[in-house]
């Protein structure tokens, strides 16, 4: 595992929360804690001792591979599934642990399901006001207005769910589960069901939303990008439990476990050695300071270096000869150290995104990396290419596998 | 189906609309096809015919006193379908949730023997009922000492008793199915929204099985109206009960018969035409998984749930197939006891015989309305299929009735006497009899295998160079076959222990295991009717298999 310093970095969604890594200690104003939650289905353990604070406002997200738990969590916290050992604490109240077990329906808890599950006998209107205590009452009718306006839906509390588009089922979900004002709000998959021009819409929608509303709101996702683009904290779990909880930006820029670097965004690792001046990575020999946090103790270590695609360039090799391309100066990198651009690879896929290229990289002694390049930089598959490092910032680092 | 342009004034607009109606431009559909499934539709509703010519001949301020004194007849069976149709949705809707959505212990079990009394002929529950609890019964003799009284089974009680015994699986299953659709995760999205079990049940569950709940219901009440084995042997004048007991009398007898029949006909046509209207328009769910899992755990009272189940199959399976295998035995035993015919396996015969008749003429029968109407989307083809839904609607006693007026007074009046004995109570008229109550059956089986056929397979082969009538043959039939004899087979067994059309239309020496039952229990020899019994009860088993899997599968 790694040992550098946590960041201190402050995610631009950060803002109403503080940012710190550390989980386990119990925040003064959480709202939802997790300690040692455990749960297991017919000997497997789905989840396998989760720590966990939600602070007050904040929106966090599980994020994870499908089977990692994340779901199964989430569940335990509504109190649709309950916990073989550990406690789930809701607003300072235990709901399940120590011997209690809240039902869902006496937790504080909302849930906004992932096929949103409205209830299509019902209009929407009524599906809204369900959760209130009098739903007839010119209360509960007055509430349900101010959530359809909030939501953008003002004026279709008649119609039926089954007519209304995938965006406007999750505009009604999220409006159903904030009428009943619940301490935490839980949002499985949320986004998974609808299309992905859609996706993007509601996601930033649903975080205005969530902001306006003030609420609590643990997510729950398969897909990086959403957890980073809306979350102020990101959990991300695999095999279970948690392995690194901070701000999306800390996350990404200091992943404290290979699984956090790869899981997000398209990483590599590079091997390399650490020497007194310089590390010599099999892509060329940079200045030590490019790594995060390497003193004289490293010296002699065999490492990995984390490079995402947009940390290296590759230009054409000419023959076997090495870079001739004017392009191919060695750069001055960050901490102004320079390096030799000179391992040799060869190009064996490519991805169009349309703005740019990711080239895939089978470098000759091992590893494939990825480079991103602008689309008019057109290599061919097949093409033997040297790649050099570009990053701007520090770079993390594993011992070697 | 072809446009068209023109208005249709002259004879070629006229021969497009009648082409369009019969709906001959379709893939598959041919002149001979269509004629020959008008026939059979025209053949199946012949008896309906029959009937009200019947009623025709009945002098009107006859007809109008015998009506106005048919009073009681109407009243009785209305309530008895209303009791019988309340306690059947009372026990069969917690039976099916207690089944579906609990973790009642050994579900799986439970769900099948719910499911099983349906097996059981209602009549031969009467038969076992009565017999045991009925004056002189076997219980009813071994209890009396110990000064327990049992009450009358005879009436609306023992009869409604016995009915709903028999016929709740029918709203089990209903519900049943609807509850194993129904997304669960809705109810999850209650309980986060703060709402209990019992009052999710109310508002999300209950409004979303509704339509399955009163389909079942219907079933039931259709089942009580038209079932004439069960109040017979109870004793309690409905229409069926009376309309037998008529037409076996002298004088007025017929004209009674008749009038009675009407009118049961429309009660049920009532009950039908309800039922067409909730089977469509259902509010399902969008994107709704379907689940088995349990939803709620029942706790502490999770073991004394079992009671319900318990109590209910002792009455309906327990209670029954003792008494049957008590008489059984006892008879082996005290041979001496027993008066009346001897059963013969020979009666088995009979019944085996009259069945694959049966079941061969609906087949045949079938298959051509089945297959112009899942080809052809015409209005014709519709009302060909509609027509031998005729025999579902049709009690057996008001179809026997109308068949006995065909041969002996139809068949008199256009061919003489002769011809008309010769029709009357035979084997052909009998089969006739048995297409048109379970035609629908077979149809229904068929059809939905016609429709199950890609035509994208049909077009292959006609690309491949086949004409139309090698693709029915090479392709069609195969494929819709196992379908085709699903329903065959379902005909076969139902045929076997169908109990009124055969009392009513058997030819005289012709005993099949179920007239021979019921002669021997008019008799009061239980002892001679319990093997036969026995035999109907497997026999019925069989052919309810396609439902109990239909059941477990949804």
């Amino acid at each position: 595992m790694s040992n550098q310093p946590t960041s201190t970095t402050d995610g631009p969604r950060a803002k109403r929360a503080a940012d710190r890594t550390d989980s386990t200690v119990a925040d003064a104003d959480a709202v939802l804690e997790l300690s040692n939650v455990v749960k297991e289905f017919a000997g497997e353990r789905a989840v396998d001792g989760v720590d966990l604070a939600v602070r007050e406002g904040e929106l966090l997200t599980l994020l994870g591979p499908s089977g990692c738990g994340k779901t199964t969590t989430l569940r335990t916290i509504a109190g649709l599934e309950s916990p073989t050992e550990g406690t789930v604490r809701v607003a300072d109240e235990t709901v399940a642990g120590d011997g209690r077990e809240i039902p869902p329906e006496e937790r504080d808890v909302g849930m906004v399901f992932q096929e949103f599950a409205l209830f299509p006998h019902l209009s929407v209107a009524e599906n809204v006001a369900f959760g209130l205590d009098d739903p007839d009452s010119e209360a509960a009718d007055r509430r349900v207005a101010n959530l359809l306006d909030l939501v953008g839906l003002d004026g279709y509390g008649d119609r039926s769910p089954t007519e209304l588009s995938g965006g406007q089922r999750q505009r009604v979900a999220l409006a159903r589960s904030l009428a009943p004002e619940p301490d935490v709000l839980l949002l499985d998959e949320p986004f998974s069901n609808l299309d992905v021009a859609l996706r993007v819409e509601m996601r930033e929608e649903v975080a205005r939303i969530l902001n306006e509303a003030g609420v609590t709101a643990v997510s729950v996702t398969h897909d990086q990008e959403e957890a980073l683009s809306i979350s102020d904290r990101v959990a991300v779990m695999s095999d279970g439990q948690i392995e690194q909880v901070g701000s999306p930006a800390s996350l990404f820029e200091h992943p404290e476990s290979r699984f956090v670097a790869s899981f997000l965004g398209q990483a590599s690792f590079v091997p390399g050695k650490i020497t007194e001046s310089s590390v010599d990575t099999t892509i060329g020999s940079y200045g030590r300071d490019l790594l995060e946090g390497v003193t004289d103790e490293y010296v002699g270590a065999e490492v990995d270096v984390l490079v995402r695609p947009d940390d290296l360039r590759l230009s054409p090799a000419d023959g076997e000869a090495g870079p001739i391309s004017a392009e191919t100066q060695p750069v001055t990198t960050a901490d102004g150290g320079t390096s030799v651009a000179s391992a040799d690879g060869e190009v064996v896929q490519r991805q169009y995104t349309g703005p740019s290229f990711v080239y895939h990289v089978q470098l000759d002694d091992g590893p494939v990396v990825r480079c991103l390049h602008n689309h008019a930089e057109e290599v061919e598959i097949g093409e033997r290419v040297s790649v050099r490092l570009v990053a701007d910032h520090t770079l993390a680092w594993y011992p070697a596998a | 189906m072809g446009a068209v342009g023109e208005p249709a004034t002259d004879s070629a607009g006229v021969r497009q609309r009648l082409r369009r109606f019969l709906g001959l431009d379709d893939d598959g559909v041919s002149t001979p096809l269509v004629l020959l499934s008008g026939a059979i539709a025209a053949a199946v509703l012949s008896p309906l015919v029959w009937l009200l010519l019947r009623a025709s001949e009945v002098p009107t301020d006859e007809a109008l006193s015998l009506i106005g004194s048919s009073g009681d007849v109407f009243a009785n069976s209305l309530a008895l379908v209303a009791v019988v149709t309340t306690a059947s949705v009372l026990l069969g809707v917690p039976l099916a949730v207690l089944t579906v959505q609990t973790d009642l212990p050994f579900r799986r079990f439970w769900t099948v023997v719910i499911a099983l009394p349906l097996v059981i002929p209602s009549y031969v529950g009467a038969f076992a009922y009565i017999s045991a609890f009925g004056p002189d019964g076997a219980l009813a003799d071994a209890l009396a000492p110990f000064g327990v009284q049992i009450p009358e089974v005879y009436g609306l009680g023992g009869t409604a008793l016995v009915l709903t015994l028999f016929v709740y699986p029918y709203v089990f299953l209903t519900t049943r199915a609807a509850l194993l659709s129904f997304d669960e995760t809705q109810l999850e999205a209650a309980r986060t929204l703060n709402v209990g079990y019992l009052s999710a049940f109310r508002r999300v569950i209950l409004p979303q099985i509704l339509p399955a709940v009163t389909a079942g219901g219907l079933l039931v009440a259709l089942y009580a109206l038209s079932d004439f084995g069960t109040p017979s042997i109870m004793q309690y004048d409905v229409f069926t009960r009376m309309i037998y007991v008529e037409l076996n009398s002298f004088g007025d007898g017929r004209n009674n018969a008749t009038l009675l029949s009407l009118q049961l006909l429309t009660v049920t046509a009532v009950v039908v035409a309800l039922e067409s209207r909730i089977g469509s328009g259902e509010d399902s769910g969008y994107g709704a998984a379907s689940s088995s899992t349990a939803m709620i755990s029942l706790g502490r009272l999770r073991w004394p749930a079992m009671l319900l189940p318990v109590l209910v199959s002792t009455f309906t399976l327990a209670l029954p197939v003792g008494i049957l295998a008590m008489w059984f035995v006892r008879a082996e035993a005290l041979a001496y006891e027993v008066g009346g015919r001897a059963f013969e396996w020979g009666f088995a015969l009979n019944s085996v015989y009259v069945a694959a008749l049966a079941a061969a003429a609906t087949l045949t029968l079938a298959i051509p309305v089945a297959y112009y109407s899942g080809r052809s989307r015409a209005r014709f083809a519709w009302l060909a299929e509609r027509a031998t839904y005729l025999g579902y609607a049709m009690p057996g006693v008001v179809l026997a009735l109308a068949l006995v007026f065909f041969s002996s007074n139809q068949l008199a009046e256009w061919f003489g006497p002769g011809v008309a004995r010769a029709v009357y109570q035979s084997l052909p008229l009998l089969v006739f009899a048995y297409v048109v109550r379970f035609l629908p059956q077979a149809v229904g089986a068929s059809r939905s295998s016609v429709l199950g056929v890609d035509p994208a397979l049909l077009g292959a082969a006609r690309v491949l160079g086949e004409p139309p009538r090698r693709v029915f043959r090479r392709v069609t039939l195969p494929l819709i076959a196992p379908g085709v004899f699903a329903g065959a087979a379902l005909v076969f067994l139902t045929t076997m222990k169908e109990l009124d059309t055969t009392l009513i239309l058997h030819p005289t020496g012709f005993t099949t295991l179920v007239t021979y039952i019921w002669r021997v229990q008019e008799g009061g020899y239980y002892g001679r009717a319990a093997l036969p019994a026995l035999v109907l009860v497997v026999v019925s088993g069989l052919s309810m298999i396609p439902l109990l899997v239909q059941g477990r599968d949804k």
